[in-house]
């Protein structure tokens, strides 16, 4: 995905600060990749070159860590994130039917974002709530004992009319997307 | 006693009676309790705890709302426990909005404690059971849950009020030998799913030179199905600190890390919390209660690796690197972070520690089993009535753990398998129910402890399917240092694939059994090792469900979406109900002439949502394996 006009410049200035953060010490490598994840959303590459030429680390040793780690993120996120959890008991419980359902919906595959940065959807291995199976989190709110009809009802609240894919203004009060996401 | 012991005492006991005065105040007038772990918020526990707090202050009533963690009966949530003076502390499960505002008005303002939404109270008492009078209060025996979901986790004097951190001064008192003796004599296993023993590890930590020391608390839970590690820091934080700080004391250490999983942001704000609280009592930092031991502890977020959970990679995840495990010995407690003896235990383990040190190694062998001493933690999920977290004693069987304390399989199905341990376990059928666990049996049975994860599995579950997730799961997961884990998964995932997708081979079970045997030989760590598993307990327990796939083209479970179609039963359908119809997000059920509701095969995408819907009113949609034509059409 291209960058947007403009986004460079962010892209330096917030990993800068984040730089000025920790030492820059090797050892501080996946907190620093962590701390531009929840400032920009994802890892750039300008950011990861960035971020290696501060440690004076190879680039390659930067990228190698954050594609081994299933936290960080490659592509932007959508300002809206829908997790669907894999994890063994959501799965037995019909989770795949939800990412499809959801994959369906959005028209687009596990990992991707939509073309308009609006909605990403990702699958987790396990948020920890299997007695509440098959879940899904939505931004920070974790979604319990999710149906194929409660994906149309999720997406409803974002705007998104069953019958017309195309998105209109998103939902507002349930963003919290840019604060919380450590994850 | 000498000067230093008798000043860490008395620092313990001034903390300590601040904190039973405070207790004291609060006990004083009503309080409601609400649960806000993970799970509780996920099933609508902060729109609960906003009622409570709208409706008493619109009242202005003098009761205070506390934030507490998971009492383990995740099928009730969100509970809510209710402390007023008169009244025994009552229990409410499945509380909502509705039933917060009745709380509120018929009992903390009039004197009807809503004896119809209540669960249990939490002493014995003339007007309401116990959780001690159900199967699950008889079976269970809690330790290290004992606290969780009664004491507020943000706040340090709940924790010191009940006895916390008696056992760290206690420690500080002892000879680091002695510590240790004790963790040995009580023959203490890891939790973390190998069952090492612990006493043994923090004794050849201790006994290799070095002036700097290193003790990891590791909380990368990342078996999916597993989710006690979580409870804890989230229900009750400073448990787990106590142990580590015991643990550093007993080594030598002066710098602890906790590794959590960074998908549990409550549980790393929790800790966050109680690591301050616990700095700012004296509790870490220089001089811990005035002794001359000086520690501290930093969190760790790990970034989502499976592979993190094995100690040294765990440790290449620390100092930045790829988790990618490395040969053992030497083992870490002789070197591992940063090339210094470091310490490692699970959450769950060093969690019993304050407990052990406290009660003695006595009291904990007598609990549980010869070999396996103590109590286990289950994290009871699947096709369960009472899922949640459980504790009960090593030795239990698993049918008591399944019927006894889970209260028996969902919506009146049948039992079919029980998978434990979660990818590095396996699948145990009927016949193995009796089996009394503990570390040493659960192998020999072919599965594992692993952390504890169980899921039960009923008729509707494809054993195949299982093994296939399981093995995507530890594929997705494999770092790629071992050639057999990482090209012997892929092979092997891709054999399972083309059985649930019907195009299995004849010979693809032993293709499969012979690759399971290469890929345990050829790993360095437990991943690989173990990773086979849930294929091999599967094929040795449900052969016939691979040899009906591959043979037939048949799903017994009706669950694999390849070999399944969906119909609508002519003599169950009511012909003039359209619930099915409107359900279906493809527009592939449709109205026929006659009024009968039809599927169009092509259309359907197996989502399952018109039998779902169905199965209340009429239940006339059903699966067909091997796939069937669609009725009517030729």
């Amino acid at each position: 995905m291209g960058l947007m006009e403009g986004e460079l410049e962010i892209i330096r200035a917030e990993v800068e600060a984040v730089l000025e953060k920790y030492d820059l010490d090797r050892e501080k490598l996946i907190p620093i990749l962590q701390g531009v994840q929840v400032k920009l959303g994802y890892l750039p590459k300008e950011a990861m070159r960035q971020i290696a030429e501060a440690l004076k680390v190879p680039e390659v040793d930067v990228y190698g860590v954050g594609t081994f780690y299933n936290q960080f993120r490659m592509n932007p996120p959508g300002k809206h994130q829908f997790k669907v959890c894999m994890g063994t008991a959501c799965h037995m419980t019909g989770g795949r039917i939800i990412m499809e359902s959801f994959e369906r919906r959005l028209s687009i595959s596990e990992g991707e974002t939509t073309p308009d940065r609006e909605f990403s959807l990702e699958r987790v291995a396990c948020v920890g709530c299997c007695a509440l199976a098959p879940v899904v989190v939505v931004d920070e709110t974790v979604e319990a004992k999710v149906r194929p009809t409660r994906v149309d009802g999720i997406l409803l609240g974002f705007g998104l009319e069953r019958a017309a894919p195309e998105k209109t203004a998103p939902d507002e009060g349930i963003d919290q997307g840019e604060e919380g996401r450590e994850q | 006693m000498s000067d230093s012991a008798l000043v860490v005492e008395q620092n313990y006991e001034q903390l300590k009676n601040l904190a039973l005065q405070k207790h004291g105040e609060i006990k004083e007038k009503p309080y409601v309790l609400v649960g806000t772990a993970t799970c509780g918020r996920a099933a609508g526990a902060l729109g609960v705890l906003d009622t409570f707090r709208n409706e008493i202050d619109n009242r202005q009533l003098d009761v205070n709302i506390i934030e507490v963690g998971c009492m383990g009966h995740c099928y009730a949530e969100p509970m809510v426990i209710i402390y007023k003076p008169g009244f025994p502390p009552l229990c409410y499960g499945s509380v909502d909005e509705g039933k917060a505002a009745r709380l509120v008005t018929d009992f903390l303002i009039e004197d009807d404690p809503c004896f119809e939404f209540a669960m249990a109270a939490l002493e014995p008492n003339d007007l309401f059971p116990t959780f001690g009078d159900y199967p699950r209060g008889v079976y269970e025996q809690k330790v290290i849950l004992a606290d969780c979901g009664l004491i507020d986790p943000e706040n340090i004097d709940d924790y010191l009020a009940c006895g916390g951190y008696g056992a760290l001064a206690k420690a500080l008192a002892m000879k680091p030998e002695e510590v240790i003796a004790e963790i040995k004599d009580a023959q203490l296993r890891g939790r973390g799913g190998a069952g090492f023993p612990t006493g043994i590890k923090w004794e050849t930590c201790h006994d290799t030179p070095g002036p700097l020391k290193y003790v990891i608390c590791n909380a990368d839970e990342g078996d999916p199905g597993a989710f006690m590690d979580r409870a804890l820091l989230e229900s009750n934080p400073h448990q787990v600190l106590e142990g580590l700080v015991i643990s550093a004391c007993a080594v030598g250490a002066s710098q602890g890390y906790l590794y959590v999983r960074a998908e549990y942001p409550l549980a790393i704000t929790r800790l966050h919390t109680a690591l301050e609280q616990a700095r700012a009592k004296g509790l870490l930092g220089e001089s811990i209660l005035g002794s001359s031991f000086s520690f501290d502890i930093e969190i760790f977020k790990g970034s989502g690796a499976f592979v993190c959970g094995e100690e040294t990679a765990l440790i290449a995840s620390i100092e930045g690197h790829a988790g990618i495990p490395t040969h053992r010995p030497p083992f870490p407690a002789v070197s591992g972070l940063r090339g210094k003896p470091t310490l490692i235990d699970n959450v769950k383990t060093l969690s019993y520690i304050p407990h052990i040190v406290q009660k003695g190694a006595d009291w904990f062998k007598s609990i549980g089993t010869p070999n396996s001493p103590g109590t286990a933690v289950f994290a009871l999920a699947g096709k369960v009535v009472g899922t949640g977290l459980v504790e009960v004693p090593m030795g239990t069987t698993l049918r008591t753990l399944i019927y006894d304390v889970g209260d028996g399989i969902k919506d009146g199905k049948t039992f079919k398998a029980v998978q434990i341990g979660g990818p590095s376990g396996g699948c145990l059928p009927e016949s193995a129910l009796d089996i009394s666990i503990d570390f040493d049996s659960l192998r020999e049975a072919g599965a594992m402890m692993g952390s504890g994860g169980i899921v039960v599995l009923n008729e509707d579950d494809c054993m195949v399917e299982v093994a296939r997730f399981f093995l995507e799961f530890v594929q997705n997961e494999s770092c790629g240092k071992c050639t057999f884990c990482r090209l012997g998964t892929k092979q092997m995932l891709d054999i399972l694939t083309d059985i649930t997708k019907g195009h299995g081979r004849p010979g693809d079970i032993e293709l499969l059994l012979d690759l399971a045997e290469d890929i345990k030989t050829g790993s360095l760590c437990g991943l690989g090792k173990t990773a086979p598993n849930p294929v091999l307990t599967t094929i040795n327990f449900f052969r016939h469900e691979y040899e009906a796939h591959i043979n037939e083209g048949r799903c017994p479970a009706l669950m694999c979406k390849d070999l399944i179609t969906f119909h609508i039963s002519a003599e169950k359908c009511s012909k003039l109900c359209d619930a099915c119809v409107g359900s279906c997000p493809v527009e592939a059920v449709y109205t026929r002439p006659d009024m009968l509701k039809a599927i169009h095969l092509d259309k359907c995408v197996k989502c399952d949502n018109c039998l779902t819907t169905c199965r209340t009113l009429y239940d006339a949609v059903i699966k067909k394996s091997p796939p069937a034509a669609e009725e009517g059409v030729s």
